[in-house]
């Protein structure tokens, strides 16, 4: 359980604008254990889809470039490859599925030919086994009757089973990472409910590890080991779920946690974090969540702070970290 | 409530229907039920949340009560006059005195007016304010809705959604309404954003004294800020009543599973044993009897057959379900 599937040292991506270039990712470093989820949380703007997309090089858009850092998987330095190795590494070694479903899978072609497709493009195996294999892993994602949905096209599949089509897309070739990018937020609660099984099943049967990128913090505490939370392009607090959740010691961890509309009385006044989340093009220096923080002082303002050990394998970066849940609500 | 007031608004037997007519009636296609008979009322200064799944009809049927969409059959008496039936002056009179906020902050904004001006034309078209006044009162909306005058100059791209979104209130509340239809309006925002959100409208709901119909699928935000819930599915309000009332001792089987699927944020709860299964039916073919009943883990043989069951109930909690109260548990 304990090995390390994936390990991002520094990854920076940078955005070129009319001035220097401004780091979105600032510095992300974790490691992913096999057969582990991690939650990537943040808001919008904290980089969380960035770094993701860094990792299987498809970075929205010209004007964003990785400026540094490494991620090794299997040895191998991902973003070091060359672009025909890459593409052996996306849907081969790591497998993808975003928040929408429907602009993610090609509308003009059936769903059990999107899944062959790319087992061809990653195995040398007939075209018959390339389906026997695509209607396993349909039935596996929990689509029923799989034989008569190979053949189906997306427009013909409800929210949910698109959703789970293109789990079956990402598992096709047996990924040692999936990262799911928001992919619940698209959902009702009650089909939410259910992709959270799958993925949660799909981790115990085949051991794959997912990064789960989401701003909720309820789907984090039910389906994450550990949390990395990032504010500004930087990761700010990660650790055991336990650690973060009702015991974070960044305060905007803590914040985040407050806001939670479910945390308190009806009719009660929401708990709120003042101002903005910083924009692309302002980022402010030092620390970047300064200008929001109650806690924050010179020294926050000029200096940024090191992610440093907090107890075990529990990491903050922040000059005046809380100490305890009940200091925020003084 | 002191003493029986009149309702603001009184909905009775609405239908909102799509489709299924023709020229040639051998063409017409079957018809869609958004909003299938509902029955609704709001006191003045009352909040009504609206919740239910995507397709459940609740935001045709926040629009059909404001007029802003057509509907089939049914009455709307705001301020005792039916809407259903409404001269044009009728509806000059409902277009002066309700607004609506809408879910995505920048699609409601015209990206080529400055902020001013967009509050300005309110201002003009309902000839709310003489003109030498119109700039005094946009400066006293943007600082009601918690803005510097001096964002009257940016225009809507130089501003976050939030700011946004607080700019689509003020123009709400230009007209100065007693009845604000609010379409998801906090859903396309952060979590610390949309916090800001509602205490917002808390403000504003005691200084002003508006109705609020929340229509909304978080069910932590409606908990926490409106007086009384309408649970709806497909088309219909399958249980209504006092919010707390209805989110603790729910009388209708889906509310039930709805609660029950909201992902805790106590990282010990885990995920919902037994999440609802399948997704809501087409409402192009509705399932005979109660709606609900084919994915209804209680359902009897009855629930399937003859007409959907009507809402019962004493007193101001009502459920549209023909098991015994205690059948139903969280």
């Amino acid at each position: 359980m304990s090995d390390t599937v994936l390990s991002v040292r520094d990854l920076t991506v940078v955005v070129h604008g009319d001035g220097p270039p401004e780091a979105i990712v600032d510095g992300v470093s974790f490691d992913l254990k096999r057969g582990e989820i991690l939650g990537l949380v943040g808001e919008s703007g904290s980089g969380k889809s960035v770094t993701s997309r860094a990792l299987i090089r498809l970075l929205p858009g010209a004007r964003l470039g990785i400026a540094g850092g490494s991620a090794v998987l299997g040895g191998r330095d991902i973003l070091a490859l060359d672009e025909n190795s890459v593409r052996a590494v996306r849907g081969g070694e790591i497998g993808m599925i975003f928040q929408n479903p429907s602009s993610h899978l090609d509308p003009v072609m059936t769903i059990g030919r999107q899944i062959a497709e790319s087992i061809r493009f990653h195995r040398s195996v007939s075209r018959g086994e390339a389906r026997r294999q695509a209607i396993d892993i349909l039935r596996q994602v929990g689509i029923p009757d799989p034989e008569r949905r190979y053949d189906a096209y997306p427009h013909e599949f409800s929210g949910g089973m698109r959703q789970r089509a293109m789990i079956a897309v990402a598992l096709a070739c047996d990924p040692d990472v999936l990262i799911a990018d928001e992919p619940t937020t698209a959902l009702d609660v009650t089909v939410q409910a259910q992709i959270l099984k799958l993925l949660m099943d799909l981790r115990d049967t085949r051991g794959v590890s997912i990064i789960f990128i989401t701003h909720d913090l309820g789907v984090v505490s039910q389906i994450c080991d550990r949390v990395a939370v990032m504010y500004g392009g930087r990761i700010v607090e990660v650790g055991d779920k336990r650690d973060i959740i009702g015991n974070g010691r960044h305060p905007y961890t803590a914040g985040l946690v407050a806001c939670q509309p479910a945390e308190g009385h009806p009719g009660e006044r929401v708990r709120t974090i003042a101002g903005q989340p910083p924009r692309v093009g302002q980022m402010p220096p030092g620390c970047r969540f300064h200008p929001r923080c109650p806690k924050a002082d010179a020294v926050c303002m000029q200096t940024r702070p090191p992610l440093e050990a907090s107890g075990t394998a529990h990491l903050v970066a922040c000059h005046h970290p809380v100490l305890n849940a009940q200091e925020v609500a003084s | 409530m002191s003493v029986k007031a009149s309702p603001l608004l009184e909905v009775t037997a609405l239908n909102v229907h799509f489709g299924g007519t023709s020229l040639i009636p051998a063409f017409a296609g079957p018809t869609l039920r958004a909003v299938n008979g509902v029955s609704l009322t709001v006191m003045p200064g009352e909040t009504l949340g609206l919740v239910g799944e995507s397709g459940s009809g609740k935001s045709t049927l926040g629009r059909a009560i404001l007029r802003i969409g057509d509907l089939t059959s049914g009455e709307i008496l705001f301020d005792g006059t039916d809407m259903a039936r409404a001269t044009v002056g009728d509806l000059a009179r409902l277009r002066r005195q309700t607004a609506m906020i809408f879910q995505d902050p920048y699609g409601a904004l015209n990206p080529r007016m400055r902020v001013g001006e967009a509050i300005a034309e309110v201002l003009r078209v309902h000839r709310k304010v003489p003109r030498d006044k119109i700039g005094a009162r946009v400066a006293e909306l943007l600082n009601l809705v918690g803005l510097d005058e001096g964002y009257a100059r940016s225009r809507p791209v130089d501003l976050s959604g939030g700011q946004c979104q607080r700019v689509g209130i003020a123009r709400a509340l230009a007209v100065e309404p007693k009845l604000i239809v609010a379409d998801e309006c906090v859903a396309a925002l952060d979590v610390s954003i949309q916090g800001q959100i509602i205490n917002l409208l808390m403000d504003l709901r005691e200084r002003i004294g508006m109705a609020i119909i929340f229509i909304a699928h978080d069910l932590a935000i409606v908990r926490r800020l409106c007086d009384r819930v309408a649970v709806m599915y497909l088309g219909r309000i399958v249980e209504i009543g006092p919010t707390e009332q209805v989110f603790t001792d729910p009388s209708h089987p889906y509310t039930a599973s709805l609660l029950r699927a909201i992902p805790d944020i106590d990282p010990d709860k885990g995920l919902p044993a037994n999440p609802l299964t399948g997704e809501p039916p087409s409402p192009l073919a509705l399932p005979c009897g109660c709606a609900f009943h084919p994915r209804c883990p209680k359902a009897l043989p009855q629930c399937s057959t003859g007409e959907p069951p009507s809402l019962e109930g004493v007193g101001p909690h009502r459920a549209a379900c023909i098991l015994p109260p205690g059948e139903i548990t969280i």
